[in-house]
């Protein structure tokens, strides 16, 4: 019941906000993310960490068609649980110094993203997955195109169909399995993991799945999207996109990829892994050559999910906790990220590299919180990135060693881009954009401390989440050993 | 069978009521007789029977598609109350027409007998003819009907010479005496007779749907014809269509699957490629649309092409939910493109997708359900329409035709291109003009559409629990 009222509870808040409108739309969304926090909060602390779904709640949706409307959390999905319960009332909260043309309306919406993106990590049943997979798209598009940048309409109207073909694929897929579970059949998602496929089978599945999620994530060569969506889109739904939307196609190859077809993992599992690894280094290299800070934690984005790609197709216990901690701890950062180079833009009127520098001389709080969020995206020990990165690149390297040490590059890139964009922004001689450059206060304030305090608290002590999460990896691994 | 007799009389009831000075009562009268039919098709509801000395057969399955019809009759209807304000309309003639139509296609989903397929087809072709010409001062208008016309007497024609092949070789017209020839001669018998006259008799059938390579008369005679009677073509003369494939096919042919899926895969691809592609460089909604319609019966053949009991239940679902979200479509067009209307040319209402420019500004409401009914269409989930695409391809991956579907995907995301044109149109653009009127009846036939199309999306079991 518990995961349903998670599921619910925003979509209700967003009618009744579109219903309600009137002034005090921004601090109603607000309340409402922070209830679902607290129910978020609820599930993390009465977790108990075994590899059994938990909370759920089940209801046959379309009669004697096996396809339910199952949705339950066990470890793999209570991270991003509590992942999307926690970064929902940061962006609210970080967005309130903008005013935005129609707020209702744009509430509205982040809060019906939050509730899709709910529902995409706990669905039990494949087909509201899919559901879900899609709906998610919807209220970012709109976020997107109707408050983004001057080329908005182009750029978020190819991101959209980008996404949607991919997940045709996984249509077709998911039609394909529950025609293969026995009569009556089946879309629940454990009844997929023990289907006996044949190979030929499994490798035309293994694509048809992971074209839908490396466009999400995304994955060399499917994220031309990418950056341009990122830049032009507000930078809420940035942050939407960034910090949680891009973990729906890395928890897609965890729930879907990894158990269903794991002989097709076995034969395709490495192209998967160079494709990711390219995109790391690719990725790395463009962001040091940015100019745009948007565009740049863009790039690194597109890094850092290349690195969580290749830790869970090495299929490794390291590989896959790591993932599941680095999703959490990049989803973080990023937005931490994207909400400094927010406040920068919106006090200096640029982005661009070049034109800033000397932020540091009248910001000693914004320096501080910058360095604190930085050093967690460049993996510095100690902060959330580390655990993360650390524990994807044993993964990598015990499946393979050189691609590991291709992939360890990132760490050394990721340490280049960053602190150049550090460098450039808030060091140096300030000009007439930086002069009064005022520092962060009041709702920014709130916002920079309580990421930061993440980022110390899965940097220090990891266990409280990577606990959580381990029996459900050693269950998976175990359908992968089938 | 009681509303095939209903609308005839009504048919001629209605011409009678023409004489009458008063014309605003047509409107309401039509729409009471065809809840009346609506009403009468459901006596046949429980068990299989047969009429006229076994010429038509009424079972679930066709009196839900005779519901979806005189449905989509029903909304069509009622968004014409433009009809009354125009001075050179005949709306005792039209609505007629409108009900002797239906006769014929309820004639064509309940056959038992190929002639009564034969009739039924004639008959609402006929009516399609004289209303796409209705428009008598417009010269596209008179253009997509004499189009229409001889495109559709050439169809019949094919479509006779097959059934008399078939004949030729089973000795029977009815779809029960050709199932039995052919069991009981599975390969031996008139083999090559059997398949000229299926191919022949399909060619027919296909150009009605408008299934590639025989779509060509459409896009002219949906963009000529009024707006509503597009509406109607684009639903009832489809949905009549396929029901009448899927009996010839499921009933007649089951047992020759082997023989012609091929075919019939090789058309469904062909169409869905002619109709996506082709709807991608429209700039008129209108022929967009149209377009759109050719696409839709590509992954309806999909259906038959996976035939399996699930096909039935497939294309009911599929041709609800694209006629509701076609009208809904017609309907928001009729209106918005009768503002923009271009005064110097009155014949030509404005009808290319920047009608719709900042249409969300102006009419939040009429923007929503346009929405609703382009994701329907383009089949994203929670609409009705992501059903019916669900249950096409599950009957082709049941048989494992897994080429069609790659492309049938791939020509989906296209689709997604050109509905979302509109969607775009709507609320990222902007554009002139103050809100609409919409009369309160008007609006209630949209909202209904719509409410179906969500509720039809978030519980899909409501109408498969029928069949």
């Amino acid at each position: 019941m518990l995961t349903l009222s998670l599921l619910l509870f925003p979509a209700l808040a967003a009618v009744l906000i579109l219903l309600v409108k009137g002034n005090a739309t921004r601090q109603l969304a607000l309340g409402a993310a922070i209830v679902e926090l607290a129910l978020a909060g609820y599930v993390f602390a009465t977790f108990t960490p075994d590899a059994q779904s938990q909370f759920g709640f089940d209801y046959a949706w379309i009669a004697n068609t096996g396809i339910r409307f199952s949705a339950g959390i066990d470890g793999i999905s209570l991270l991003l649980v509590l992942l999307t319960g926690l970064l929902t009332p940061l962006i609210i909260l970080s967005s309130f110094r903008q005013t935005y043309d129609r707020p209702a309306t744009f509430y509205a919406l982040i809060l019906l993203m939050q509730a899709a993106l709910m529902g995409v990590f706990t669905a039990r049943d494949g087909f509201l997955f899919y559901l879900y997979f899609e709906a998610a798209l919807i209220p970012v598009y709109f976020l997107a195109a109707l408050w983004g940048g001057e080329n908005r309409i182009a750029v978020t109207f190819k991101f959209f169909l980008y996404t949607i073909f991919g997940s045709l694929f996984m249509l077709l897929a998911l039609i394909y399995l529950y025609y293969q579970t026995p009569a009556p059949h089946s879309a629940t998602i454990t009844d997929f993991y023990n289907l006996n496929l044949p190979p030929k089978a499994q490798g035309l599945l293994f694509w048809a799945f992971f074209i839908a999620f490396a466009i999400k994530m995304p994955v060399f060569p499917f994220h031309t999207w990418q950056p341009d969506t990122y830049v032009e889109s507000p930078t809420p739904a940035t942050m939407l996109l960034a910090g949680i939307m891009l973990k729906m196609g890395v928890y897609g190859v965890i729930r879907f990829i990894l158990p269903i077809v794991p002989v097709g993992v076995d034969a395709w599992g490495q192209t998967a892994i160079v494709l990711s690894v390219i995109g790391i280094v690719y990725g790395s290299i463009i962001a040091i050559r940015q100019r745009d800070m948007k565009r740049l934690i863009a790039y690194s984005s597109f890094a850092h999910v290349g690195l969580m790609a290749a830790g869970v197709f090495s299929q490794t216990a390291g590989g896959l906790q790591g993932a599941l901690v680095q999703m959490l701890a990049h989803g973080i950062n990023v937005v931490g990220l994207f909400f400094i180079a927010e406040i920068i833009f919106s006090r200096a009127n640029t982005r661009m590299l070049d034109q800033l520098g000397g932020i540091t001389r009248t910001t000693p709080r914004l320096t501080v919180y910058f360095m604190i969020i930085l050093l967690g995206s460049v993996a510095l020990p100690l902060t959330n990135g580390f655990i993360g990165e650390f524990m994807l690149l044993s993964g990598v390297y015990a499946y393979n060693s050189y691609i590991g040490f291709v992939a360890g590059l990132t760490i050394i890139l990721g340490a280049v881009y960053m602190l150049r964009m550090y460098q450039k922004s808030m060091f140096g001689d300030a000009n007439t954009r930086t002069e009064d450059f005022a520092d962060v206060m009041g709702t920014e304030s709130y916002v920079l401390a309580i990421l930061c305090f993440f980022v110390f608290w899965i940097g220090l002590y990891p266990n409280s989440f990577l606990t959580l999460t381990q029996p459900a990896v050693t269950n998976l691994l175990q359908y992968m050993g089938q | 069978m009681l509303s095939i007799i209903l609308l005839s009389a009504f048919g001629i009831l209605l011409l009678f009521l023409g004489f009458l000075k008063n014309r605003a009562l047509l409107l309401p009268a039509t729409l009471l007789f065809l809840l009346a039919s609506l009403g009468a098709a459901f006596t046949d509801w429980n068990g299989t029977f047969a009429y006229f000395n076994g010429m038509m057969v009424t079972n679930k399955l066709s009196i839900l598609f005779t519901v979806i019809v005189l449905l989509s009759a029903f909304m069509v209807v009622a968004l014409s109350s433009s009809f009354l304000d125009d001075e050179d309309a005949q709306p005792a003639e039209y609505y007629a027409l409108l009900l002797f139509s239906l006769v014929g296609a309820i004639m064509m989903i309940s056959f038992e007998n190929l002639i009564m397929l034969f009739v039924g087809i004639e008959i609402l072709s006929v009516a399609m003819y004289i209303l796409t010409g209705s428009d008598k001062r417009n010269l596209r208008s008179n253009e997509a009907a004499l189009k229409y016309f001889l495109m559709g007497a050439f169809a019949t024609g094919i479509l006779l010479f097959g059934m008399a092949l078939l004949y030729g070789a089973t000795g029977s017209f009815t779809v029960e005496g050709i199932k039995a020839y052919i069991l009981t001669n599975p390969t031996g018998g008139n083999v090559i007779l059997l398949l000229m006259g299926l191919l022949l008799l399909l060619i027919g059938m296909l150009f009605k749907v408008s299934a590639a390579p025989f779509h060509f008369w459409t896009p002219d005679v949906y963009d000529g014809a009024p707006t509503l009677f597009t509406a109607f073509m684009s639903t009832v003369v489809k949905t009549a269509g396929f029901a009448a494939l899927l009996r010839v096919l499921s009933g007649a042919f089951g047992s020759m699957y082997e023989l012609w899926w091929v075919i019939l895969a090789a058309i469904a691809v062909l169409t869905l490629l002619a109709g996506n592609i082709t709807a991608v460089y429209q700039s008129s909604f209108k022929r967009m649309m149209a377009y759109s319609s050719i696409s839709h019966a590509g992954y309806m053949l999909i259906a038959l092409v996976g035939l399996s009991p699930q096909s039935k239940q497939a294309l009911v679902v599929y041709s609800l939910a694209y006629s509701l979200a076609t009208i809904t479509a017609f309907g928001v067009l009729l209106l918005v493109a009768k503002k923009q209307s271009n005064e110097l040319v009155p014949a030509k209402p404005n009808e290319n997708y920047e009608v719709f420019n900042g249409l969300a500004r102006q009419n939040p409401l009429l923007s929503f359900m346009m929405t609703v009914s382009m994701l329907s269409l383009a089949g994203i989930p929670l609409t009705a329409g992501f059903w019916g695409k669900f249950l096409v391809f599950s009957t082709a991956i049941d048989k494992g035709i897994i080429w069609l579907l790659v492309v049938a995907v791939l020509m989906s995301a296209v689709g997604i291109y050109y509905y979302f044109r509109v969607v775009i149109a709507m609320y990222f653009r902007d554009g002139e003009g103050g809100a609409i009127r919409v009369a309160p009846f008007y609006r209630f036939v949209l909202i209904t559409a719509t409410v179906l199309t969500i509720l039809l999306g978030i519980a899909p079991g409501l109408i498969q629990g029928l069949i």
